[in-house]
């Protein structure tokens, strides 16, 4: 569902509730999940799937997790906590922030994550979690550095 | 005595008609603008009218050198505003993002001479503060690299700045909102600065600028980003033209870990005053006493 996590600012969408955050990055034309969910039964066993999501390789306490964990059965287009509220995608750091919670409350305050825009007089956006990391595969991904500088002396003296 | 050709009046006449003429043949010899340029002031002393002016003849000339329609703005300081910046080193691992960001928004030189306000250090881990053993022209396929930490250097913005008491012009200050700019119309190219400066945050146009034209950044500031000439030393400003809008850095805007955090010191609700108040801090060659207003911190 969050195959691709993109670098680029995403389309900005500030219908906002506690804080101004980001759209979560999600795949193109996958959401709303209830598209295709809401005929569906559900399945709580944990299984391969081999027809649909496909390229979610969960790698994230998988060994303890499946997916009715997080997503929440009834109604797909939700998220579920532990205590069995149903959050909005929008409000997923109160999901990661029940693990998470040091990471947490330094994302409230600005001090984890990333804020982009205007921090008086105008917008400022907040990313969520899951802009940066992917959360079935949530470990930062090594990236290629922009090229070194020049050395000077390659530069000048002729 | 009365058999001397020349008396001291002679002398000082002969010299004041010759100051005229050069005058003169040198003011017909140039255009309007070049002689507007000789005389102008330190931006410290013009007057708002003056201003005025020197900010109509500057986009004028980047009309025509450029042939872009430039913004210039000399907005001033906000009352109760001190800049401050955090970078944490738990995080960084040393994408270069931020050098190329900044870069871009400043209207840098991008080839001979290339020149960059942000220098990304790669150090040992465990040899943090040994900077002898600092390398900036790391380049593996990927980044963070086992074993190694990466720290980014740039103006500290120092509250007591050895690069400022130096200069010999007084074209370098630090503003009342503690950014540390460069009136580059001021600066005759001593580089004393930059001998000064014990984090090498200051750099030099040794040549004329090469900027893409496609690339040019028309959003400047007097004091900040606008296009540099020869002869003349640059720096981080905090993204002066950004920061007093009420815009984060470019810098914090690109780094792809949210490494760098900005603020208002005087704020204490903002993200660079939880920092300093919870997380370990540091300063860059604190025993120096230059006060740098650039606090690297551990989050994790």
């Amino acid at each position: 569902m969050f195959a691709i996590i993109a670098f680029g600012v995403p389309a900005f969408a500030l219908h906002h509730d506690e804080y101004p955050v980001l759209m979560p990055p999600l795949s193109e034309g996958i959401f709303p999940c209830s598209n295709c969910h809401a005929g569906l039964e559900v399945n709580a066993k944990k299984r391969k799937l081999k027809d649909e999501h496909t390229n979610i390789k969960l790698h994230h306490a998988e060994n303890n997790r499946w997916c009715l964990d997080c997503h929440n059965p009834a109604d797909r287009d939700k998220l579920k906590l532990a205590n069995g509220d149903t959050i909005k995608f929008t409000e997923s750091y109160l999901l990661c922030g029940q693990c998470h919670g040091n990471i947490y409350r330094d994302w409230k305050v600005g001090i984890h994550g990333k804020r982009i825009g205007y921090f008086k007089g105008g917008k400022r956006v907040y990313f969520l979690c899951v802009n940066c990391h992917n959360p079935h595969d949530p470990k930062f991904k090594p990236l290629k550095p922009e090229p070194p500088p020049t050395k000077p002396e390659r530069t000048y003296g002729r | 005595m009365e058999d001397r050709s020349h008396t001291r009046r002679e002398f000082i006449k002969m010299m004041s008609m010759g100051t005229v003429a050069a005058l003169y043949l040198g003011s017909s010899a140039c255009t309007k603008d070049k002689a507007e340029e000789f005389l102008q002031k330190n931006f410290r002393e013009m007057s708002e009218t003056e201003k005025k002016q020197v900010i109509r003849r500057l986009e004028e000339t980047y009309l025509r050198k450029y042939g872009k329609k430039f913004r210039i703005s000399t907005r001033p300081t906000e009352s109760g505003v001190l800049w401050g910046y955090g970078l944490d080193l738990s995080r960084c691992i040393g994408c270069r993002r931020c050098v190329y960001a900044c870069v871009k928004e400043n209207n840098q030189s991008r080839v001979n001479p290339q020149l960059q306000w942000i220098r990304v250090v790669r150090l040992k881990n465990g040899s943090l503060i040994n900077l002898e053993n600092a390398e900036h022209y790391y380049n593996p396929e990927t980044v963070p690299e086992p074993g190694f930490m990466y720290m980014p250097v740039q103006c500290q913005h120092c509250e007591n700045p050895p690069c400022v008491r130096v200069c010999p012009v007084k074209a370098t200050w630090k503003e009342p909102d503690g950014i540390v700019v460069v009136d580059y119309n001021w600066c005759i190219g001593c580089r004393y600065c930059i001998a000064a400066c014990p984090y090498k945050g200051r750099v030099f146009n040794w040549g004329e600028p090469n900027i893409p034209l496609e690339e040019l950044n028309t959003d400047v500031h007097y004091l900040g980003n606008r296009p540099r000439m020869k002869n003349v030393v640059e720096k981080c400003t905090f993204c002066v033209q950004r920061v007093r809008n009420g815009r984060y850095p470019a810098c914090v805007e690109a780094c792809p870990t949210g490494t760098r955090k900005f603020g208002n010191l005087l704020d204490p609700n903002s993200e660079i005053r939880y920092l300093i108040e919870n997380k370990r801090v540091f300063r860059l060659k604190e025993d120096l006493n230059a006060e740098p207003k650039f606090y690297y911190f551990f989050s994790a």
